[in-house]
């Protein structure tokens, strides 16, 4: 690997102009489970494969999706546990900004501060990048609102979006599925069917997970229950 | 005698209807002896909001400045103007921090907020904030300023009839007070337009 000698400091870019390390971060979400998010026209909604590494892990006891604030809510691919920490620092910085306006914190501002502690980790000595992608819904007064942010700290709005694994066939099927004025119920089952297409087994109640925010700015997790129903409609 | 009159102050706000006044004196004294008559103690911080100051001078305006800046940072990140409503709480953060060495100040703000809503308050110097429906009023002649208010405001004045109101209560006040006075200094604002207009009065 040509490129070796420059992949142990995360501040040395290498001849070609890269920094090795956020690529292998990269990659380590490239092989995460896939993650999808899709911004309807009145709310947004995230979802997740949730593949256990065994049938014998309780299945209730994992949470992909988080809420940072009672309006913004995030999904992860990669690795888990660089996850919570980031989700932490999150919900730090949106209880400060609280604090000191009185007011909840823009989806927007929120992004902006979590990708700045992604991007510090890019450049601080003695740690390294964090190995996950963020998808953040949000609704607030600009209306709903989906992000994805990277390791390498940079962060885009997206209509639709995927990561993960089969990336690039999800976002194929979203291009084509996705339309402007579509509403939340059609996002809901958009994302399940594009979670389904890269799905290996059978897809059910207990191995996705899905997040949704309307018009009243309340986001929350989708019991199993409530994933049935909107499985059994799509088929 | 307190800190908080060395300079001297007449500082109100009033609601009308769909407006706002927000009117103060313009003297700077020392104690008894008057130092300036053209003392600006009313900041524009945006279009629709403004910041009164009263007590120590030279705390208030340093906490403008502090204010500005702490603004001007939020227009940058967040591209949009303050609410009322968030600038007092900014107001009132930024106070409490100095919670054991406080600015000498008593701030009033007013503003319009969304849907030309009018909004008044004040703190005091440790940023606890006072909300108010009709007025609210600052500085040493704050006890006359009461009375006038009390007697003289009604609700819902269109922006000349709050203009005339603000200024015989403002007026009225600083009379009765040998700290504050030396003409008057006020700003109307509809969702229009400011007026701002300097009063003369008992120049003695």
């Amino acid at each position: 690997m040509g490129d070796s000698q420059y992949s142990f400091s995360l501040t040395t870019f290498s001849p070609s102009g890269k920094l090795v390390q956020i690529e292998h971060a990269l990659t380590a979400v490239g092989s995460g489970q896939t993650s999808l998010g899709i911004k309807a026209a009145n709310g947004v909604v995230i979802a997740t494969e949730k593949k256990l590494p065994s049938i014998l892990v309780d299945e209730t006891s994992v949470q992909k999706i988080q809420i940072l604030t009672p309006n913004i809510g995030v999904v992860y691919s990669g690795m888990g546990p660089d996850f919570r920490v980031l989700v932490r620092k999150s919900r730090k910085q949106a209880e400060q900004y609280h604090r000191l306006y009185k007011e909840p914190i823009p989806v927007t501002q929120l992004v902006r501060e979590t990708a700045a502690v992604m991007q510090e980790f890019t450049q601080s000595g003695g740690v390294r990048p964090f190995g996950v992608s963020l998808l953040v819904a949000g609704f607030d007064d600009k209306g709903p609102q989906l992000y994805q942010v990277d390791p390498s700290g940079s962060y885009f709005s997206w209509k639709a979006s995927a990561m993960g694994k089969n990336v690039s066939n999800a976002k194929t099927f979203l291009e084509k599925r996705y339309t402007e004025d579509m509403e939340l119920d059609d996002a809901v089952h958009t994302a399940i069917l594009t979670l389904k297409e890269g799905f290996e087994g059978q897809i059910s109640s207990k191995n996705i997970e899905i997040g949704i925010i309307s018009a009243d700015k309340k986001f929350r997790v989708l019991t199993p229950a409530e994933i049935d129903d909107y499985l059994a409609e799509v088929e | 005698m307190s800190i908080f009159e060395y300079n001297g102050s007449a500082l109100v706000a009033m609601v009308g209807k769909n407006c706002f006044a927000i009117a103060s004196d313009r003297r700077l004294g020392v104690q008894l002896q008057t130092i300036a008559t053209d003392f600006q103690r009313i900041y524009q911080i945006h279009d629709r909001l403004f910041i009164g100051i009263s007590g120590l001078a030279t705390d208030a305006q340093t906490l403008y400045q502090r204010l500005v800046f702490r603004h001007k940072l939020y227009e940058l990140r967040e591209e949009r103007n303050m609410k009322p409503e968030t600038f007092a709480s900014l107001v009132s953060a930024l106070l409490y921090e100095k919670r054991f060495g406080p600015y000498f100040c008593q701030p009033v703000i007013a503003g319009l907020g969304d849907e030309d809503k009018p909004f008044i308050c004040t703190t005091d110097a440790i940023g606890a904030k006072e909300l108010a429906k009709d007025f609210v009023v600052a500085g040493s002649a704050s006890e006359s300023l009461y009375g006038a208010c009390e007697a003289m405001f009604k609700p819902d004045l269109e922006p000349e009839e709050l203009f005339e109101t603000v200024s015989q209560a403002l007026q009225a006040s600083f009379d009765r007070d040998c700290l504050s006075g030396w003409g008057g200094h006020v700003y109307v604002v509809t969702p229009t337009e400011v007026k701002e207009r300097i009063l003369k009065g008992r120049m003695d």
